[in-house]
C-alpha cells in the first residue's frame, strides 16, 4: 500500500514537470487506479549532439502510456540502470523491479533542426530466458534477438517530437495489448470564457489537450461538434443567428456550410459511419424527432415520430441501426431503431434515467449518461447480457465520447464550481482530469484515427 | 495663462458679482422697506396661481415603447425541475404580455427556453423548447396569433447564474420574452 502511494505520488510528480513542459493549454491530473497497472520503464533517451529539442519525448511516451490505463511507466529512480540500446540491458536487474518491458533509445542531431530517433521495444522476460540459449544459424554462433519486440530509426524535426512520441506510443501498446493505439488523436470541444468578448469557441487540441487550436470564436453557443469519419470536418450547432443552425467546417481550410436552419431545434448532429449521412434532431413538426439527412442532396428521412422527446442519435458501427434517448416511457431511456424495418426496441431499464448513447467501436457495449439517486454518471453496458457498469464517482457527467480504439471514455464534470474534461477506461479502473486552464470546456468529442 | 474655458467664465463672473454684492450691502438701509414690499407681492402671485406641467400627448409609437419597456422589466418565467408548467405566480406577468402583443400586432416576440446544467446539453435543449412553447401557448389561449412570436431553445448553454447550487438552478431554469 504503501508503496503504491510513493509509487503514485513519483508518476504525480513527473507528470506535473510534464505538462509543465508541453505548456498545455489542458493538463491532466491522475484521479485514481494506476496502481493495478502493467509496471513498464520508459527510459530517457540518450542525446547526441549540441542543441537537444525543446521537449522530452520519453516523457510523452511515459505519459500517454499511462493515461491508457493499461501500464504502470515506473519513475526514474526506481530504474536500475539507463541502456539505450538492446545489448546494454541487464534483464536480470528489470526483472528484479517486476518492469517486463522497456521502451530505450537515442535521439542524434544529423542537421539544423533535423534528428534521428531511434527506439527500440524490449521484452524483459524473454531476453532473461534468452540469454542462456544461443541459437546456431548456418553454422554460425548467434545471440537470439526475439526479446526485442520492435526497433525503428526515424528522422524528424525538433516540431515533431510531441508527435513522434504519440507514434512510439501507438506503436508500444499496440504490441503489448494487440489493440491499435489511438495517441495520436483529437479531441473537439467546446470552451466557454464567460468575460471574453467572444466566449464561445470552438477548439481541436491533440487527446491530451495539448496543441490547442481554437476553429471558431462566436459570441453565442457552440454545441454538439461530431467528426466527420475521414477526420477532415465537424459538423457542431452555432447559435450565430440567434437560432440553432447544424453547420459543417472544414477543419483545414475553415470553410464552413449551412447543413440545418428549420425553425427549432436543429440539434445533435453525428456523421454516419459512411460519412455520407448526418442524423441529426428537427423540431419542425412539432417537437424535437430523430432525423437522417443525406449530406450531398439534404434529403430529409424521419426515423422517429412520437410526441414525447427523441433526442441524441448515435450510430452502429456499421450504419444499419441509430440509439436514441426518448421520454415515450416517462423518464427519458435509451432506445434504438433499425434504420431498415423501423423496428424500435427499450435497450435501458436500470436507474432513473439513461442518456447520451454511444456504441462502442466493436458494437458490443453502449456508454451513456447514467442517472441514479439524482446523480448523473458515466456508465457502460453489455449490449448481449444487459449488465450496467457505472465508470465514474462524479455526479454531474455528461458528453461521453469514446476513443476510436474503445479503450477510454472522454467526458465533461464539474471540478469545483468548473466544467472540465476527464478521460475514464472502458473498465472504469483509470480517471484522468484535463482542468481547463481558463474558462469552462464542455461537448469533447474524440476524432477517428487520423 | 492656459485656462479651462469654465474656470475663464468664472474668473470673469466672480468680480460681478462681488461688485453687485457690494452695492446692495451699502443700500440696506435705504430699501428695507421697499424689499419687503416686493417680497409681499411676490407672495401675493405666487398665491393667485398654480403652476402645472402638462402631461405631453404621446405618441402611439411611444407608447408602445414605453409598455414595452414595463413588460422588459418582468420577462422571465421560472419553472421546476424538468417541468415546463407555467406556475400561478407568473400568470398575471403573462397577461399582461398577452394584452400588449394583442394590442399590437405588429410585434414581434422571441422566447427563449432555458434550463439548469443538470442533465445532458441535448436533452436540455428539448427541454428548453418545451418550457419556451409552454408559455407560446399559454399566450395563444389569451388569443396572440403564433405569427407573432417564435422560440429559440437555448437549453443549459447561457445560464444566469453560475453558482451550481440550487438556488442557482432555479434561476437558470426560465423562459424569457425578449422584444
Amino acid at each position: 500500500m504503501m508503496r503504491t502511494l510513493i509509487q503514485f505520488s513519483l508518476l504525480l510528480a513527473l507528470l506535473l514537470s510534464l505538462t509543465v513542459q508541453a505548456r498545455s493549454a489542458l493538463e491532466i491530473v491522475i484521479t485514481e487506479g494506476i496502481d493495478s497497472a502493467q509496471p513498464i520503464a520508459v527510459v530517457p533517451f540518450r542525446f547526441e549532439g549540441t542543441n537537444p529539442p525543446s521537449e522530452t519525448i520519453t516523457e510523452v511516451i511515459a505519459a500517454d502510456l499511462m493515461r491508457s490505463g493499461q501500464f504502470n511507466p515506473i519513475p526514474r529512480v526506481r530504474m536500475p540502470q539507463q541502456p539505450y540500446q538492446a545489448s546494454d540491458v541487464d534483464f536480470a536487474a528489470w526483472l528484479k523491479e517486476g518492469v517486463e518491458h522497456l521502451v530505450i533509445g537515442s535521439i542524434r542531431e544529423t542537421g539544423p533542426d533535423r534528428y534521428t530517433v531511434s527506439f527500440e521495444l524490449i521484452d524483459v522476460v524473454r531476453g532473461n530466458a534468452g540469454l542462456s540459449q544461443q541459437m546456431l544459424n548456418q553454422g554460425q554462433l548467434v545471440q537470439s534477438q526475439d526479446y526485442v519486440l520492435d526497433a525503428r530509426d526515424t528522422s524528424i524535426a525538433s516540431n515533431q517530437v510531441r508527435q513522434f512520441g504519440h507514434r512510439i506510443s501507438d506503436i508500444v501498446y499496440e504490441r503489448l495489448t494487440g489493440t491499435r493505439g489511438a495517441f495520436l488523436t483529437k479531441i473537439a470541444y467546446v470552451l466557454v470564457q464567460h468575460d471574453a468578448e467572444f466566449p464561445f469557441q470552438l477548439a481541436v487540441a491533440d487527446y491530451d489537450g495539448a496543441n490547442q487550436q481554437i476553429l471558431l470564436r462566436s459570441r453565442e453557443p457552440l454545441m454538439s461538434p461530431s467528426w466527420s469519419p475521414d477526420g477532415t470536418k465537424l459538423a457542431y450547432v452555432t447559435f450565430e443567428q440567434r437560432q440553432a443552425q447544424i453547420v459543417i467546417q472544414d477543419i483545414y481550410t475553415g470553410r464552413r456550410s449551412v447543413l440545418s436552419s428549420y425553425p427549432g431545434i436543429n440539434g445533435a448532429p453525428t456523421w454516419s459511419p459512411d460519412g455520407r449521412k448526418m442524423a441529426l434532431v428537427l423540431s419542425k413538426d412539432g417537437n424535437p424527432e430523430i432525423y437522417v439527412m443525406d449530406i450531398a442532396t439534404k434529403e430529409l428521412t424521419r426515423v422517429t415520430n412520437h410526441r414525447a422527446i427523441d433526442t441524441e442519435p448515435a450510430w452502429s458501427p456499421d450504419g444499419k441501426e441509430i440509439i436514441f434517448s426518448s421520454e415515450r416511457g416517462g423518464n427519458p431511456q435509451l432506445y434504438s431503431v433499425n434504420l431498415q424495418t423501423g423496428t424500435t426496441r427499450r435497450l435501458t431499464f436500470e436507474g432513473e434515467m439513461n442518456l447520451s448513447g454511444t456504441f462502442t467501436p466493436d458494437g458490443q457495449s453502449i456508454v451513456m449518461v447514467h442517472r441514479n439517486r439524482g446523480r448523473y454518471q458515466i456508465a457502460r453496458m453489455d449490449r448481449q447480457t444487459r449488465f450496467l457498469q457505472v465508470l465514474t464517482t462524479t455526479s454531474l457527467d455528461e458528453s461521453p465520447s469514446i476513443a476510436p480504439n474503445g479503450s477510454m471514455v472522454i467526458y465533461s464534470t464539474m471540478h469545483g464550481s468548473k466544467q472540465v474534461l476527464a478521460l475514464v477506461s472502458m473498465d472504469g479502473r483509470f480517471k484522468a482530469r484535463l482542468p481547463a486552464a481558463e474558462g469552462e470546456v464542455k461537448s469533447p468529442a474524440w476524432s477517428p484515427f487520423l | 495663462m492656459n485656462l479651462h474655458p469654465a474656470l475663464k467664465g468664472l474668473l470673469i463672473a466672480l468680480p460681478i458679482l462681488t461688485l453687485a454684492a457690494c452695492s446692495s450691502t451699502s443700500q440696506t438701509s435705504v430699501s428695507e422697506a421697499e424689499a419687503e414690499a416686493a417680497r409681499r407681492a411676490q407672495m401675493e402671485r405666487d398665491a393667485a396661481v398654480q403652476v402645472e406641467r402638462a402631461e405631453q400627448a404621446l405618441t402611439p409609437a411611444e407608447r408602445v415603447r414605453q409598455q414595452m419597456e414595463a413588460l422588459r422589466q418582468e420577462n422571465v418565467i421560472y419553472f421546476d425541475f424538468d417541468r415546463s408548467t407555467i406556475r400561478q405566480e407568473f400568470v398575471e406577468s403573462l397577461r399582461a404580455h398577452g394584452e400588449f402583443l394583442r394590442n399590437n400586432p405588429s410585434v414581434r416576440v422571441t422566447i427563449e427556453g432555458h434550463t439548469d446544467e443538470r442533465g445532458t446539453p441535448e436533452y436540455n435543449i428539448a427541454l428548453g423548447e418545451r418550457r419556451a412553447q409552454a408559455v407560446v401557448q399559454y399566450l395563444q389561449n389569451l388569443g396572440v396569433p403564433a405569427s407573432q412570436m417564435r422560440t429559440v431553445s437555448y437549453g443549459e448553454e447561457r445560464p444566469v447564474d453560475m453558482s451550481r447550487t440550487e438556488a442557482g438552478f432555479a434561476k437558470n431554469r426560465r423562459a424569457v420574452l425578449v422584444y
